[in-house]
């Protein structure tokens, strides 16, 4: 984590204040559900507590910490208060992989009579260097707290939707790993950081021997992949068992899934888990395929000039307003994805489950293949044929 | 060393939620010590519980397992080709690497077509 005790601090302060936003970012998205839905369906939502009805996820949050803890008579006790505590890890470490802006460098200082660095702490938990390999590994590690819990409840339909759950994201895995080696072929590499380095400035790249330049649009991934754009992210709606392919909790046949039996706060702490796939699934995308945090226009290097000529003058301040003007961007992006993954909620209707197989097996994984076979035959060609 | 970090993180995520049960049970009250009457029944629509835990479910999803673990290994091996394929037709051996990757990319494709053909994901 670091050489010293101030970076092992500073790193350890750093993955702390990113779960605790992921947690924080659950109550308002679940707002933002609520009033987006509302909208979309002609009606108010919550309005009622605190201005624009914000307040109701406080409200919320006292409601469920005031209901009883309940555990059914047949349930497994440790695999029921296991599950939703486990709920809430895979999602916040794999996402704690993805780089949030440009790495914050800080001069060297003295303090308390001994000089401490020069230091440069990247803007994300753990820099990874087989970034996508430990995100895909650790985040499907959340197909176990839905069998813990659907198990551990004692209920049909808890084992129903879980198995139902289960099955679905392993389905999905495979289009989602797939669709990615068309991406890990163009930039060559695992790390998300080199990824978003990649993607700057104006698109440019060579074929059969000429340098093309479309100085109008960015070099970002979704440019060179679009059939793998669509194929991971249809793919990480599954992931993330949300709609159309929620049918771990198709309401109509299972009451509510793997979570039948559980309230309040237990219930709440699957929601953060599966709030935290969808920004993981949301940060990929942003990642893989829009540049990150790269400001469209400008490259790291000119956005650093620009703060250095108008705005800070220590090399302190330099790197930090950067960095945050980064951070930004990212935000932006992140929250388009993220009110994509609402606004398809509530448009599209629930499938059913052998069309969500027969999408997963023999639509998406034969397009995959293809997009992997189309990239490699493009690269080869427009290396070879010079 | 992200190790650190990751088990840190681990840890820390796991106090944190094994304290949010802890307080939800010291405010709302604790229904888990002597679990008598319907209210502890396993939740069903209305009609008493009759089935025991072991329901009996698909043997598609055992199968659906299987398959999974075979094409996603499949699927592994195939990063490593992929992060080097630029590097080897740099160096001037593309065509050697490229087509035995589509010799194994056929075996896949295979699989997949027997698979399909053998009804193995057909759900009914």
């Amino acid at each position: 984590m670091g050489q010293d005790i101030f970076e092992i601090t500073i790193n350890g302060i750093k993955l702390i204040v990113i779960f605790l936003l992921m947690v924080q970012a659950v109550p308002i998205l679940v707002w933002v559900e609520r009033r987006g839905s509302a909208f979309i369906q002609n009606r108010l939502g919550p309005n009622r507590v605190g201005p624009l009805g914000l307040m109701q996820l406080l409200a919320d949050a006292v409601k469920f910490l005031n209901k009883e803890d309940f555990l059914p008579r047949k349930a497994v006790r440790a695999l029921f208060y296991t599950a939703p505590v486990y709920a809430l890890i895979p999602g916040v470490i794999a996402y704690c992989a993805i780089p949030l802006g440009t790495p914050l460098q800080i001069e060297a200082f003295e303090m308390a009579g001994k000089m401490w660095g020069p230091y440069t702490f990247a803007m994300q938990g753990f820099d990874i260097g087989v970034g996508i390999v430990f995100i895909l590994g650790i985040s499907s590690l959340a197909a176990y707290t839905i069998l813990m819990a659907g198990w551990g409840s004692g209920n049909k339909f808890s084992l129903m939707g879980a198995l139902r759950a289960s099955a679905q994201i392993i389905s999905y895995e495979l289009a989602l790993g797939l669709s990615i080696v068309g991406v890990i072929m163009l930039y060559g590499t695992f790390n998300l950081t080199d990824m978003v380095l990649a993607q700057q400035g104006p698109m440019s790249f060579s074929f059969m021997g000429n340098q093309v330049v479309i100085p109008w649009l960015p070099n970002w991934g979704l440019f060179y992949q679009p059939l793998g754009f669509i194929l991971f992210f249809a793919a990480t709606f599954a992931e993330s068992n949300r709609l159309p392919f929620d049918l771990a909790e198709g309401e109509a046949e299972l009451v509510a899934g793997f979570h039948t039996e559980y309230g309040g706060f237990k219930m709440l702490m699957f929601f953060i888990g599966e709030y935290a796939h969808m920004m993981i699934a949301a940060g990929l995308v942003t990642t893989f395929f829009f540049g990150g945090y790269l400001v469209p226009g400008f490259t790291p290097a000119e956005i650093r000039e620009f703060v250095a000529q108008n705005l800070a003058s220590t090399p302190n301040g330099i790197s930090a307003i950067t960095s945050v003007i980064h951070l930004l961007a990212y935000f932006v992006k992140f929250a388009l994805f993220l009110w994509f993954f609402i606004h398809v909620r509530w448009t599209l209707p629930r499938f059913r489950y052998d069309q969500l197989m027969d999408l997963g097996w023999k639509t998406m994984l034969p397009w995959a293949l293809f997009n992997t076979i189309l990239t490699a035959v493009v690269i080869y060609v427009a290396y070879n044929f010079a | 060393m992200p190790l650190g970090g990751v088990l840190f993180l681990t840890i820390f995520i796991a106090l944190f939620g094994t304290l949010l049960i802890f307080l939800a049970r010291a405010m709302g009250g604790d229904q888990t010590r002597n679990q008598t009457g319907v209210k502890f029944d396993p939740y069903e629509c209305g009609i008493p519980g009759q089935e025991k835990k072991d329901t009996k479910v698909s043997v598609k999803f055992y199968l659906t397992a299987i398959l999974f673990i075979l094409f996603d290994i499949e699927i592994i091996f195939m990063y490593p080709w992929a992060i080097t394929f630029r590097d080897f037709i740099e160096a001037g051996a593309g065509t050697a690497v490229g087509l035995s990757m589509l010799i194994f990319l056929l075996i896949f494709i295979f699989g997949l077509f027997w698979e399909i053909k053998s009804k193995a994901l057909e759900w009914d």
